[in-house]
C-alpha cells in the first residue's frame, strides 16, 4: 500500500509535468464534443430538389407548393424537360428530381389515380433514403387532401369509410432533439480513447526508455504496479467527462434526467474495464508504435459498433454477440437511459455488471501477461 | 579482500541460457564471495548482459543453478529483487523527475519509510556533490552525473549485491575515476560489486575478473594472476589474446 502512494506519486508528477499532454487531454475532448454533434446529425435539411412540370396545373403548382414549404426541400430546378434536371443532377445541383406526367390533373379528375415519377441521386445514402422517405410522405398526405376535397362534393363521403389512424408521441425525447441523444455517446467514445490509448502508451514509453527494466528489478507486486498506472488515468477519465458534461448542458442544454451519482458510478465501472484493456494493450506492445496500431484497432471498432451512431439491434445476431462484450456498448447505453430517462442502478443491473466482468478479465489477463522475469 | 575467506554470494553451476538454437551463455560456472569487486568482460555479443540478466531475475534460465545471496534464481526471484541493486545498460533514472524525486521514488518502492528516506536522500546529494541540483530535472545533468546518480539510485535500499553492466561508458576520464571511488566505498561496506566493462583500466581495480568469450567463461582470476598466466604487461593485452579467439560476430 505504501509503495503504492510513492507510485501514484511519480505517475502524477510525471503526467502534470508533461503541459502539451494535460493541454491535449482536456482542451480536445472539449473542442470535439463541440463539434462532432454537429455533423452527426441525422435530420436532413436543404434537399435540393429539381421539378420537371409536364402539366402547369393548379394541381402541379399545389404539389410544388406543398413540397417547397414543408422545409425540408429547396426548389433548384423548375423545367419543362426531364434531360435538363438529370443533368442538373450530374452536376450535383439537385438531389432529387420530380416528375409531373403531362394531364397529370385531368387524369387526376378523370380516372382517379395518377402516377409520378420520382428519381434520387442515392450516392449519399442518408440523403437519398431520407430525402425519397419525406417526399412520399408529402405526396401522400397531397393526396389524402385532394382526395377529400373532391370527394366532398361526390356523392360518397370519405367520412364514411373506416379510417384507422395512428398518433404516436415520442418518449424520453418529446422533440427528437438528436442532440439529447448523441451528445452522451460521443462523450463515452472520446473517454474511450483516452482510457485506452493513454494507459497503453504510458507503459510503453517506460518499455522504451527501460525505466520499466528497473522497476522489474525491485520486489514491487504486479498489481501494485498495474494500479499505480491505472488510478491517475482513472481521475483522468473522470476530469474529462465531467468536462464533457458541462460541455453538453452549455453548448447543448443538456441536463440529465437521472442521479449524478448513478452516471460516476457507472463511469467508473466503465473505466475499470477500459483501462484494463489499455493495460493489456501495452503488455502486448514493445512500441508506441504498436501499441497506437492496436489501440486504433479497437478504438475504431468500438466507435462504430457500439450503438453511438447506428443501433446495435440492426446488426445480424453473430455481430450483436460481440459487441456485448465491448464495454462501450454497455455504457452508453446506460448513458442515454440515465440522461434521458433518469433511469436507476436498478434498471441497468445488467450492464453494470457486464461492464465489470469484462474489466475483471481484461485486467487479470493483463496483470498474468505482465511478466518482470522473462 | 579474498575471495576465499568469505562465503560465496554469488554462485553459479553450469548457468545456460539458449535463445532457440542460439546459446547466449553456456555452462557458466564460479562464485563470488561477499565484499568482492567482481569484473565481468567480454567483446560485444559475448553474453555478458544475458548472464547478469539472469543473475538479477529479469531472465529464466533454460538450465543449470544459481543462487544469489542464498536464494535460487528459478523460484526466488522476488527474494532476490529485495537483495540486489541493478543498474542497466540503457539509463534508467526518470528524466522528467528532479534529482530527488528519483531518490524518493525508489527507495519509496523498495518499501523504506519516509523519515529513513528522506535521510538517505541528504547523505546521497551529500556524497554525490549534487545538493544544489537536488531540484533539478534529471533529464538536464551531464551524462557522467547521471551515472553517478544511478549508481547511487541503484543501491539505495542497501543491497547484498550489486549488479552494474557497462556503467561508465561514454563518460570522461575524470568522472569514470569518480565512479570508481564509489565502487570502492559501496564494496568497503561490505556490498558485492559484479561488474561490466569494456575499459582495461577498470579491470585492473577488480578483485577478480572473468572474460566472457563465446557465451563461455574463457578466464577467471585476479588481474595480477591472469596477467602471468598469458604472459602480458597489461589487461588489455590478455583481453585481446582471449577475444580473438572469438568466432561469434559482435552485435
Amino acid at each position: 500500500m505504501k509503495t503504492l502512494i510513492f507510485l501514484l506519486e511519480k505517475e502524477f508528477r510525471q503526467i502534470l509535468r508533461n503541459k502539451g499532454i494535460v493541454r491535449m487531454l482536456i482542451i480536445a475532448p472539449v473542442i470535439q464534443l463541440i463539434l462532432l454533434p454537429l455533423a452527426a446529425d441525422y435530420s436532413v435539411k436543404n434537399i435540393s430538389i429539381a421539378v420537371v412540370d409536364n402539366d402547369h396545373s393548379t394541381a402541379s403548382q399545389r404539389l410544388i407548393g406543398k413540397i417547397t414549404s414543408s422545409g425540408y426541400f429547396k426548389l433548384t430546378g423548375y423545367t419543362g424537360s426531364y434531360k435538363a434536371a438529370l443533368s442538373m443532377v450530374e452536376q450535383d445541383r439537385a438531389d432529387l428530381v420530380l416528375q409531373i406526367p403531362a394531364h397529370f390533373e385531368r387524369d387526376l379528375v378523370r380516372e382517379n389515380t395518377q402516377k409520378l415519377y420520382v428519381a434520387i441521386n442515392a450516392i449519399e445514402g442518408t440523403k437519398a433514403n431520407l430525402g425519397g422517405a419525406y417526399l412520399s410522405s408529402i405526396v401522400q398526405d397531397y393526396n389524402q387532401e385532394i382526395r377529400q376535397d373532391w370527394h366532398t362534393s361526390a356523392t360518397v363521403s370519405i367520412q364514411d369509410a373506416p379510417q384507422i389512424s395512428i398518433a404516436s408521441s415520442n418518449w424520453y425525447n418529446p422533440f427528437m432533439n438528436f442532440h439529447l441523444y448523441i451528445v452522451p455517446a460521443i462523450l463515452v467514445t472520446l473517454v474511450t480513447a483516452m482510457a485506452s490509448m493513454q494507459t497503453a502508451f504510458n507503459i510503453v514509453q517506460e518499455k522504451e526508455s527501460g525505466t520499466i527494466e528497473q522497476i522489474n528489478v525491485t520486489p514491487i507486486k504486479k498489481y501494485i504496479f498495474i494500479t499505480g498506472k491505472m488510478i491517475p488515468f482513472l481521475v483522468l477519465g473522470i476530469i474529462i467527462f465531467s468536462l464533457g458534461l458541462l460541455v453538453g448542458w452549455i453548448f447543448y442544454g443538456i441536463v440529465p434526467v437521472g442521479n449524478l451519482g448513478v452516471m460516476y458510478l457507472s463511469l467508473v465501472d466503465y473505466l475499470f474495464a477500459m483501462l484494463g484493456l489499455g493495460l493489456l494493450l501495452a503488455t502486448y506492445s514493445g512500441t508506441q508504435m504498436q501499441a497506437m496500431s492496436l489501440s486504433f484497432f479497437f478504438i475504431n471498432i468500438f466507435n462504430m459498433m457500439s450503438g453511438a451512431f447506428t443501433a446495435v439491434d440492426s446488426m445480424p445476431g453473430w455481430a450483436q454477440a460481440i459487441v456485448q462484450t465491448f464495454p462501450p456498448s454497455h455504457f452508453i447505453k446506460i448513458m442515454r437511459m440515465v440522461v434521458l430517462k433518469g433511469s436507476g442502478l436498478s434498471d441497468i443491473t445488467y450492464e453494470l455488471g457486464a461492464m465489470f466482468v469484462i474489466g475483471l478479465v481484461l485486467n487479470t489477463w493483463a496483470i498474468l501477461n505482465y511478466r518482470k522475469t522473462a | 579482500m579474498s575471495s576465499t575467506t568469505s562465503a560465496p554470494v554469488i554462485t553459479t553451476d553450469k548457468l545456460t541460457k539458449r535463445f532457440g538454437q542460439f546459446i547466449a551463455a553456456n555452462e557458466l560456472t564460479f562464485q563470488v564471495a561477499k565484499g568482492e569487486i567482481f569484473g565481468f568482460l567480454g567483446a560485444n555479443g559475448a553474453g555478458k548482459t544475458t548472464a547478469m540478466r539472469m543473475l538479477c531475475g529479469l531472465l529464466k534460465p533454460s538450465s543449470g543453478k544459481a543462487t544469489i545471496a542464498g536464494y535460487d534464481v528459478y523460484t526466488q526471484t522476488e527474494k532476490i529483487k529485495r537483495s540486489i541493486g541493478y543498474m542497466s545498460q540503457k539509463f534508467s533514472l526518470y528524466d522528467d523527475l528532479t534529482v530527488a524525486e528519483n531518490i524518493r521514488f525508489y527507495a519509496g518502492i523498495y518499501g523504506m519509510s519516509r523519515p529513513a528516506i528522506k535521510e538517505k536522500t541528504a547523505q546521497l546529494l551529500k556524497e554525490l556533490q549534487l545538493e544544489k541540483e537536488a531540484k533539478t530535472l534529471v533529464s538536464e545533468l551531464p551524462l557522467g552525473w547521471k551515472q553517478k546518480l544511478s549508481f547511487s539510485v541503484s543501491i539505495v535500499h542497501d543491497p547484498d549485491i550489486v549488479f552494474l553492466d557497462e556503467p561508465t561508458g561514454g563518460v570522461d576520464p575524470v568522472t569514470r575515476r569518480q565512479f570508481w571511488d564509489l565502487i570502492y566505498h559501496a564494496s568497503d561496506r561490505g556490498v558485492t560489486v559484479f561488474v561490466t566493462t569494456h575499459y582495461m583500466d577498470e579491470a585492473e581495480y577488480c578483485n577478480r575478473v572473468s572474460i566472457m568469450v563465446d557465451g563461455v567463461v574463457a578466464a577467471l582470476d585476479s588481474p595480477t594472476r591472469l596477467k602471468q598466466q598469458f604472459g602480458r604487461d597489461n589487461m588489455e593485452d590478455v583481453f585481446y589474446e582471449l577475444a580473438r579467439k572469438a568466432t561469434r560476430k559482435a552485435d
